[in-house]
């Protein structure tokens, strides 16, 4: 083929994507080797970015490398917790990925060479890229909480990645004696799945509540405020014993804010202590999740900005600090988009989009995103927030569409909670297939 | 050069294409649809086991839908909230989108025959406006799917039509009566049962 065919051939490879094609559209890369995308991260924004990539233009060679075998969610983890479900129905594998032809690899990466465009891992082997995307969720200010570190957690579970931790703590909670108490530390903004500490709290008090009547729940709250708070706040009270004028008072669950002394500095773990403001607070059980950051290789890579988050471009999601490298996920600064499951793979497909435009020489289309929660506060009694987010063009910035999105009503509603539950169920059911399959 | 005759018809599509979307300015019908896919599933096959599939629905039907969810005029859980964050031209280029792929119905479990009574229903009441057990798109009804659609968002939706929460078609609105009169709620059952028998 000519040159000149072949420059027209690629320009019309960045009309198909710009005006959208989804299907594989055969390959682009005639008469030049394939271009080359690294993906770094195989959990929700990874895994999705690496399926996309490939539908919409399979010419595109996609390495993902993931260090673990299987993702546990996170999402739904709550209810491993209630016993509501099993831990392996919140396992995913990889083949899915392989079938939409992603080279998966099981290894640690351990560096990013930005210049020469190169991704290392513990195994030792290098991979070459013409794009990266970093996608490694998050990791924890440890140095936050005096006595909590990494070791201690495997006891003390954060629980907030899913697997191991997850087991642990459903473990501890099956275990404890009834009229005991559950401590949970929940932590400073910003952080992966704001409604996620307070829906656990529901769970776990719908557990008790079958199963242990006499046991207690203790929030030890660095905020004056939460996600969903209204509705957590009545729905908390119309199950389980709670008063929202008074968080403090007796019922099932007391909710200690930053104002009633809920700041914690240190946790002993011998007893079982966590120290706050407002005193020492035994716990039988105790669940602290830290503070978070991007997870530690955006900061090898040199990807983080001074509050430990990675800038980026919004319309692309490339590094605002490294060319060639996106980070999308919770690792990245999408705000106003919250750091959920639902905007880690939203903002992957329009990496995705973004990506392939770019490699075959164009440039990004318009992005579209949506980010939607749900929570399960009891049988019969879910909630969601939901949101559309355009991009700004002028401002360069992401921006919530006016007058979409929102909350469930306040007013109870039985038949639509009990509907929003089963569409909980379905939205698990399709976000994990839309990411991994 | 016959690969190049090939090559310039790709690129006439594709120019096509793409001077369809600037004209449009927003994001492009696959674009927005991709926001779609983690409750409605990857292209709009949904995989339950309750919110449904949209892939391969008829276009005037989708962009009716998304119209009556943004005005608040059909009972909805999220899909209003979703909608109001849709001009009309998005709502357009992403029914365009979803009408473009392909209806996979979804296997469900079902009574035998509960199925077969709903079955004689459908054929009796519903058939003329809902051809092939409600799995065919006929251009001139506009009408929804429901053989293979997920069976609690159908019987979600039975419940807001006789709560009157949605509104029927006036010719449906006979036909559904004459049918309720006759069989009762047990006759939605069996129907319910017919839809998720097909495959
Ligand atoms: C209890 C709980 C409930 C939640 N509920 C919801 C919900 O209802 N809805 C919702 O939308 N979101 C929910 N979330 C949030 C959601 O799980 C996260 O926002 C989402 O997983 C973020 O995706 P990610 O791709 O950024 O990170 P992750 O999904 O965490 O993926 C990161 C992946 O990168 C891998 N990795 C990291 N570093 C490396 C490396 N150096 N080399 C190789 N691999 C690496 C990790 O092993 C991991 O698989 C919840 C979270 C929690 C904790
Ligand atoms: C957070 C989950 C969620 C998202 C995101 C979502 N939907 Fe929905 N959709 C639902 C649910 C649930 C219903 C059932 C009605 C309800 O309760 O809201 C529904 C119903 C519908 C229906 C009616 C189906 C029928 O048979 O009549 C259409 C059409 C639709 N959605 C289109 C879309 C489009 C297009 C998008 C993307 C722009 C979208 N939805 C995004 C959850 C979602
Ligand atoms: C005269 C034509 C006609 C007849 C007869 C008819 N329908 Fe409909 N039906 C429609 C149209 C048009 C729509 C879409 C209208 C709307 O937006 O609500 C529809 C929508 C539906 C829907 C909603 C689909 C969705 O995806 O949400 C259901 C369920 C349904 N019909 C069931 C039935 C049943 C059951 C019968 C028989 C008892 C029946 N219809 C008879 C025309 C008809």
């Amino acid at each position: 083929m000519n040159d000149f065919t072949r420059r027209k051939f690629l320009k019309a490879g960045v009309a198909v994507t710009a005006a959208g094609a989804t299907l594989s559209y055969g390959s682009f890369a005639i008469g030049g080797s394939n271009k080359k995308v690294v993906i770094v991260g195989g959990g929700i924004g990874g895994a999705t970015a690496a399926k996309y990539i490939r539908m919409m233009d399979s010419s595109v060679d996609v390495t993902l490398i993931e260090a673990n075998k299987s993702y546990y969610t996170c999402f739904l983890s709550n209810e491993v917790l209630s016993g509501e479900r099993t831990l392996d129905s919140i396992k995913f594998g990889y083949s899915g990925l392989a079938k939409h032809g992603v080279k998966v690899v099981n290894d640690v990466v351990t560096g990013i060479d930005a210049d020469k465009r190169m991704v290392k891992t513990a195994g030792g082997d290098s991979f070459s890229y013409d794009r990266c995307i970093v996608a490694p969720g998050v990791d924890f200010k440890w140095e936050a909480i005096d006595g909590y570190d990494a070791k201690i957690a495997e006891n003390t579970p954060h629980a907030w990645k899913a697997g191991t931790q997850t087991a642990t703590l459903r473990k501890q909670l099956k275990a404890m004696k009834d009229g005991g108490t559950f401590v949970m530390v929940p932590p400073t903004n910003p952080f992966r799945c704001p409604p996620g500490p307070y829906e656990r709290v529901a769970q776990i008090a719908h557990y008790f509540k079958h199963n242990k009547p006499k046991s207690s729940i203790i929030i030890l709250d660095p905020k004056k405020k939460f996600s969903k708070f209204g509705l957590f706040n009545a729905g908390w009270a119309r199950h389980y014993g709670y008063d929202p004028k008074n968080p403090t008072a007796a019922g099932m669950i007391k909710w200690v804010n930053s104002e009633a002394g809920g700041i914690v500095d240190s946790y002993d773990a011998a007893t079982k202590t966590v120290s706050a403001d407002a005193g020492n607070f035994k716990g039988d059980v105790v669940n602290i999740i830290p503070p978070q950051k991007a997870g530690k290789i955006a900061f090898i890579a040199g990807l983080t900005n001074d509050k430990g988050w990675c800038p980026i471009n919004g319309k692309t999601f490339e590094s605002t600090i490294h060319k060639n490298i996106h980070v999308v996920g919770d690792s990245c600064v999408a705000a106003p988009m919250p750091k959920s499951g639902y905007a880690a793979n939203s903002e992957a497909k329009v990496c995705a989009a973004a990506v392939v435009a770019l490699l075959q020489g164009g440039s990004a289309p318009t992005p579209a995103y949506v980010n939607t929660c749900y929570s399960i506060i009891a049988p019969g009694d879910a909630i969601s927030v939901a949101m559309v987010y355009s991009y700004d063009e002028s401002a360069g910035k992401i921006i919530k569409v006016k007058g979409s999105g929102g909350l469930t009503p306040g007013k109870f509603d039985a038949v639509l909670r009990e509907r929003e539950h089963q569409y909980t169920y379905s939205w698990f059911n399709n976000i994990t297939s839309d990411t991994f399959n | 050069m016959k690969r190049n005759t090939l090559l310039q018809a790709a690129l006439l599509t594709c120019g096509l294409s793409l001077s369809a979307a600037s004209v449009a300015g927003g994001a492009s019908g696959a674009m927005l649809a991709y926001t779609c896919a983690g409750c409605h599933g990857t292209n709009g096959v949904s995989t339950g086991p309750a919110g449904p599939s949209i892939a391969g629905f008829d276009y005037d039907y989708l962009v009716d839908s998304m119209h009556q969810f943004k005005a608040g005029e059909r009972r909805s859980t999220i899909m209003t909230r979703i909608a109001k964050g849709y001009t009309d031209a998005d709502i357009e280029a992403m029914s365009k989108f979803f009408a473009d792929q392909k209806y996979i119905l979804a296997a469900q479990e079902y009574d035998k025959a509960a199925a077969k009574r709903g079955g004689k229903l459908h054929k009796k009441y519903c058939n003329n406006c809902h051809e092939d057990a409600g799995t065919l798109q006929d251009p001139d009804e506009d009408t929804g799917m429901l053989g293979g659609q997920w069976r609690p968002y159908l019987s979600y939706t039975f419940a807001d039509y006789q709560a009157g929460e949605r509104e029927m078609g006036k010719k449906m609105k006979k036909k559904f009566k004459s049918m309720h009169k006759k069989a009762g709620d047990k006759g939605i059952a069996d129907l319910l049962e017919f839809y998720a028998s097909q495959k």
